[in-house]
């Protein structure tokens, strides 16, 4: 039986909030240039409140519901640990108890051309690495982020005395400001104008559910907290890969044991990674390409079966289904735009196959079909009985979840200024996508690769996302800038040519750390 | 002879695999094993020293391999002399197709996804479909009638053109003589089967043919308790190789990495040794048996259980059955296979690699295994090697891009379509 999660204080309150009622935030990128006063800021920030001069410390998830009018997270890249001096053997490649390949080696932070992870992650062309404005070699990856949140006027004095006191030992490599959202009870938006983060994994904090039981043969939204916090039971009843120490290392008793392998401390329970990529929205480009597309509606509707949702209120295009969806809050709201998959659309007339919430998480269960008939669900399994031609092309979505917890950034522009082409607003706008993973390779990475620039998904041909592709030919000739909506009366309606709407323009992989975990990095080579 | 890394120049000088018009895929591999020494888990003589490494030339055709092997030495000859020159015994003045025949070896077990469909049938059917796409699109753009955008009327036209300006489609070729002689086999086999299983009832009086089924049924009984018992001891037995160091390193991932996803589809070549003693032997032996008689009955159109990315795959042994080969072509990123293996047949991957030395352990061959999701990852690409040539004739098609143009055709040629069956026609296009 899995064990429930209980340790909130030790646990960074962004697994748990995207703190949506603080309307500021910014994220600082930093490089270590003083080892020592480096490790003296974490200490200090991960402290108990009061044993030290810091007027602020790292949030945790325990108080959860009680208002908290400024919040600060850290997060540390493969490098920025190492330089703090932590074990080598945490980095030792191929050791199921070091941190695992993809986050030592980052996101671009080693031959990712070569190595093939760009390829995989659609990052080619503009998209590449060697184009970006930070994280796209080892000279310009940040060693720590550093995020800030703040009720509305309170970011700026907040971010100065937090800069000023990292100033003694980081560098600041940038600083990403995020834009005001201060449409309180409103639902956030991005800079196309639509609703962002309504879909979001339920996290199974009580270990009410067991994985794998014929209940997901039917969409499930309420997810293993291994997913998202290590040192706990994935989907698969296992425990990810993480890094492991020999007591030994840990003398002051900082970490807690792992939970199956009592012998080792373990660094990375409460912790997860977090994935930030800087994603610029060309809005104009956007809204401009639509209306000319589609005149009749100032290109609403065609956007709106880009993104699978309406602009005015996030709503899905598809209606949401009458039986109840585990981990789908039975409130109208989150029932209206989360209760439903996309069985009772298999022909993608009410929302289109390549729509980006459809590919982003297709809401699969683990069998099509679900559970009707034993016999019929033992053909299925061992694919004795074809249905559709769509069966089994996508994996079951459970495997393949991520907290989102981005903010956009840059000028917020109308659709109607955008269509007018006005070019005076010359700052870049976009959106610093962050998620929460448990396994890069498997949540964040397969889902980017297969399922957001993979241009076969779910058996369609030449189309990568319509939000998020690059727009490169791919493989040999074949395009994929294209985008079909299909037509209940008619052939599909094929738009091609779509321009690229989003550049990715930074990125990184980072560890968030527990507060445990900080406090062990924040001492390591110090004298107990 | 490469393009891309690891990627064929299909009109390179050695093997101009272009030229060969039934070769599907093809596959220049070096296989060099670099688990072999987890075989000291079982004590030195378990050991195979002096273990060879195998230049592996390995492909997919229509028709025979004895034919698609004289067209290489017809059309390839000095290209293959000049790369076989490196391997041991090889005697560049002799006679190449007998020592390719001399050295060849049969899969135990092998996969097609779709059985009988020819590299020229998947040619002709993406040619068709570009065809379509674009006479669609032009029939579309003019929009000063609307009745001509009625079901019936866009197919009328486009069967209309394509008839004046092709593409020129040849009826698929017949399913070779063999094939069909075996399918006959099965038949006459499983008429047999049926035969023996009812003969008690046919010449004795029921209370004997009751003992017979009974007698019979306990012998069965018996023989599967043992062999079950057998199977739980060893896998409760079976050292463990997965030590902190047996995942794989980062070189190799990255040189398994930087040959991937150039094209929809990649290769997997996995070699290993299995778990030493004629109990590993046997059952891995029975059960690729199994797998080579079942397949082409279960699974001969498009799947594999619920795999549908799977173009080819054989399952070969070598080194007198110590050591094993698995080879594939898939659609997809390595990642996304895994996921496949890991979630859908995890079952299928027990029993036919679980008596491979270092899998993760199994239960009863059928649990297990590959539900560890990441010792098997790590398992998997730590076999997995790189091949130094691989070809596929058909770039930038995926197995279901193949499937629909097939549909396509199909609808192409049929006499009547409804407005749906139409509507659903135009909108594979």
């Amino acid at each position: 039986m899995a064990q429930p999660v209980s340790e909130y204080q030790d646990i960074q309150g962004i697994v748990r909030s995207g703190y949506g009622k603080l309307d500021e935030a910014s994220f600082l990128l930093l490089r270590i240039t003083d080892v020592r006063e480096a490790k003296a800021w974490l200490a200090a920030v991960v402290e108990a409140p009061g044993t030290t001069g810091r007027s602020y410390h790292v949030t945790h998830a325990g108080n959860f519901g009680s208002y908290l009018p400024r919040a600060l997270q850290v997060a540390m890249t493969a490098p920025g640990i190492r330089k703090l001096g932590a074990p080598d053997v945490l980095f030792q490649e191929g050791s199921p108890h070091a941190f695992p390949r993809e986050f030592r080696l980052g996101m671009a932070a080693e031959a990712p051309d070569i190595e093939g992870r760009s390829r995989r992650l659609g990052d080619l062309g503009d998209n590449a690495p060697y184009n970006w404005d930070w994280g796209g070699s080892p000279a310009q990856t940040p060693d720590a982020l550093v995020m800030l949140y703040a009720e509305k006027g309170g970011l700026a004095g907040f971010q100065q005395m937090v800069t000023a006191d990292l100033a003694a030992g980081f560098e600041m490599v940038r600083v990403l400001d995020t834009a005001i959202v201060s449409d309180k009870g409103r639902q956030r938006r991005e800079p196309f104008g639509f609703v962002d983060g309504i879909s979001q994994p339920e996290i199974d904090w009580e270990a009410r559910r067991t994985p794998g039981t014929v209940d997901d043969l039917e969409y499930g939204n309420l997810i293993a907290a291994g997913e998202f916090l290590l040192g706990y039971e994935n989907e698969y009843e296992l425990f990810t890969q993480r890094p492991l120490l020999d007591p030994v290392l840990d003398p002051e008793n900082i970490l807690s044991p792992a939970q199956d392998d009592p012998g080792r401390r373990d660094l990375g329970r409460n912790g997860c990674y977090l994935v930030l990529r800087q994603l610029e929205q060309d809005v104009a480009g956007f809204w401009q390409f639509l209306r000319q597309e589609s005149p009749d509606d100032d290109g609403v509707s065609l956007g709106e079966a880009m993104v699978g949702r309406r602009l005015t209120n996030g709503d899905p295009l598809i209606t949401a289904t009458r039986a109840e969806i585990r981990g789908v809050d039975p409130g109208p709201d989150q029932l209206r735009q989360n209760g439903f998959t996309y069985d009772s659309d298999p022909e993608g007339l009410a929302c289109p196959f390549g729509a980006h919430i459809r590919r982003a998480n297709p809401r699969t269960a683990d069998l099509p079909g679900g559970r009707q008939g034993l016999v019929s669900r033992l053909l299925r399994m061992l694919g004795l009985k074809q249905g559709d031609p769509r069966d089994d092309l996508i994996s079951s979505s459970r495997f393949h979840r991520i907290i989102r917890r981005g903010r956009p950034y840059g000028a917020v522009i109308g659709k109607r200024e955008s269509m007018l082409g006005d070019e005076s607003h010359g700052a870049p706008t976009g959106i610093h996508f962050i998620c929460l993973n448990a396994n890069i390779a498997r949540q964040f990475e397969f889902i980017q690769n297969a399922w957001i620039v993979n241009a076969r998904f779910n058996a369609m041909h030449s189309e990568a996302d319509p939000l998020l592709g690059n727009r490169l030919p791919f493989p040999g000739t074949q395009p994929t800038d294209t985008f079909s909506v299909p037509d209940l009366f008619g052939p599909n309606r094929r738009i091609t040519g779509l321009p690229r709407f989003v550049t990715v323009r930074g990125g990184a992989y980072f560890f968030l750390p527990s507060l445990r975990a900080l406090r062990f990095i924040a001492r390591q080579g110090r004298e107990p | 002879m490469n393009d891309l890394p690891g990627m064929a120049n299909p009109d390179n000088p050695l093997v101009p695999f272009r030229v060969f018009d039934t070769l599907h895929f093809a596959r220049f591999v070096i296989l060099n094993d670099a688990t072999l020494d987890d075989l000291s888990v079982y004590g030195p003589e378990a050991e195979l020293r002096d273990a060879p490494v195998y230049l592996a030339f390995l492909g997919e055709c229509d028709g025979s391999a004895e034919h698609q092997l004289a067209q290489f030495v017809v059309q390839a000859g000095d290209g293959l002399r000049r790369i076989f020159a490196y391997c041991v015994g090889f005697d560049a003045s002799g006679d190449l197709l007998q020592w390719m025949r001399h050295n060849s070896i049969k899969p135990s077990a092998s996969y097609v996804n779709w059985i009988g469909r020819t590299v020229s049938q998947i040619r002709q059917e993406a040619e068709l479909h570009k065809a379509l796409a674009g006479y669609l699109a032009e029939y579309l753009s003019d929009d000063t009638d609307r009745t001509r955008h009625e079901p019936q009327h866009i197919r009328n036209a486009l069967v209309q053109v394509v008839d004046q300006k092709g593409p020129r489609l040849t009826e698929p070729a017949p399913t070779p003589l063999d094939w069909r002689i075996r399918q006959l086999l099965y038949v006459v086999t499983a008429a047999a089967a049926v035969f023996l299983v009812v003969l008690p009832c046919l010449v004795l009086p029921a209370r004997a043919a009751l003992w017979v089924y009974v007698a019979v049924l306990l012998i069965l009984a018996a023989a599967a308790t043992v062999f079950l018992a057998c199977l739980r001891r060893h896998e409760a037995k079976d050292p463990d190789v997965q030590g902190p160091a047996k995942a794989p390193s980062d070189e190799h991932l990255l040189a398994l990495g930087a040959q991937q996803d150039y094209d929809v589809t990649n290769q997997y070549t996995a070699f290993g040794s299995f778990k030493p003693g004629t109990f590993s032997r046997w059952t891995t032996t029975v059960i690729w048996w199994l797998v080579d008689l079942a397949t082409p009955i279960l699974y001969p159109r498009g799947n594999l259980a619920r795999i549908k990315t799977i173009h080819f795959a054989h399952w070969i042994f070598l080194d007198d059955k110590r050591r094993g080969l698995f080879v594939s072509n898939y659609d997809g990123s390595s990642e996304s296979y895994m996921d496949d293996f890991v979630n859908k047949v995890s079952f299928g991957l027990n029993l036919t690699f679980g008596r491979g030395l270092g899998y993760p352990r199994t239960y009863f061959l059928l649990g297990g295994g590959a539900r560890l999701e990441q010792d098997f990852k790590n398992v998997q690409r730590r076999h997995a090697l790189p091949a130094q040539v691989w070809y596929k004739a058909y770039p930038e098609l995926t197995l279901v891009d193949i499937a629909r143009n097939a549909r396509i055709r199909q609808g192409l040629k049929r006499k009547t379509m409804t407005d749906s069956e139409i509507r659903q026609w135009l909108s594979e296009i």
